[in-house]
């Protein structure tokens, strides 16, 4: 499948545009992010680590990309 | 456990893990990373608390946590801080499963920003549905003996009372109820938050629970490194003095030297 068009969607919050068809695997390595690194949340749902490479990014797709951090 | 035997025999188990250091040591509010890994292998820490927040996507390489605690290593426990209602607690601990990859989790749904007291009307729900799921809570909670008893009913695997506000460093102001947890619950009870210096660590292993979680105690040492070598000494002198079991007081004194034979 070939899709010329860019997907509008939004990353922690932020605006983001990314090419048609892209998985979510695809779109954490445009984002210089390490998959094995985050937690996948796309619209209030868990995307499974296994299945991010199957998983296409759809038009107005909310994501929440989060990893560990120091807290107490 | 004898005074010969080693106190490294002493464990204690949580969810099915066993654990031989009974300080839980935050990862928050260092000056760096450097810091943080070297207080975390001088307190001797077997877990760690970590939390769960977005990756800063306008600057991915930035330097992570997981680079100086290495999560084979350290257990990384993530916490819900921040989090002021069950759905939040409960949607953030999900991440952090998908995150980490394991269920044992810390759960604490605060109930105001001023003294950070928890909510347990929401944190009793969020126990619940937390375990459904199959995660496996330990629970930050008041040092109440009955909210307490209910949270181990609701499936929670530690139980978590403060033993003063979250930051505070005012020791531990509630003897008296946090006796009551330990002699009651049936699952590990662990200080989390009060301990500002050393002795208060001691005095709550004193009264005989099974661990101790801080982080501002450490972090906020003038010399963090040393406070958590401190620390690590006071978990161990409490847990023994508590093992030994300490002397009845009395009202008045007792001579150490035989009154037979003076001179």
């Amino acid at each position: 499948m070939t899709v010329a068009t860019s997907l509008s969607i939004r990353v922690n919050g932020e605006q983001r545009q990314v090419p048609g068809g892209i998985s979510i695997a695809e779109m954490l390595g445009e984002l210089g992010l390490d998959e094995r690194k985050v937690a996948v949340e796309r619209n209030l749902a868990i995307v499974p680590r296994s299945t991010l490479g199957q998983v296409r990014v759809e038009d107005g797709d909310a994501f929440e990309i989060v990893h560990f951090v120091g807290g107490g | 456990m004898t005074a010969q035997q080693d106190i490294r025999a002493d464990t204690w188990a949580v969810a099915g893990r066993s654990f031989t250091s009974r300080l839980i040591v935050g990862t928050g509010k260092y000056k760096s990373f450097e810091e943080n890994a070297a207080a975390v292998e001088a307190s001797g820490a077997e877990i760690v608390t970590v939390a769960v927040r977005r990756v800063n996507i306008a600057d991915p390489n930035q330097p992570r946590l997981t680079d100086f605690i290495d999560p084979k290593k350290v257990t990384y426990l993530p916490n819900t801080a921040g989090c002021f209602t069950a759905e939040e607690a409960i949607r953030t601990l999900r991440l952090a499963r998908e995150a980490g990859g394991w269920n044992l989790v810390k759960l604490e749904v605060l109930g105001e920003a001023r003294t950070l007291y928890p909510d347990m009307r929401e944190t009793l729900r969020a126990t619940e549905v937390l375990v459904k799921e199959g995660f496996e809570p330990m629970v930050y909670c008041v040092d109440d003996p009955i909210a307490a008893k209910q949270l181990e009913e609701a499936g929670a695997v530690a139980i978590m009372p403060l033993g003063a506000p979250i930051g505070s460093g005012l020791g531990i102001q509630n003897r008296v109820t946090i006796r009551l947890i330990v002699e009651g619950a049936n699952v590990p009870v662990l200080v989390d938050a009060g301990v500002g210096t050393a002795s208060d660590a001691a005095q709550a292993m004193e009264l005989g629970c099974d661990g101790v979680l801080m982080n501002t105690a450490i972090a906020e040492a003038k010399d963090p490194v040393l406070m958590a070598r401190a620390m690590k000494a006071a978990v161990e002198a409490g847990r023994l003095a508590y093992l030994a079991g300490r002397m009845q007081k009395r009202r008045y004194a007792d001579p150490s030297s035989p009154l037979a034979g003076l001179i």
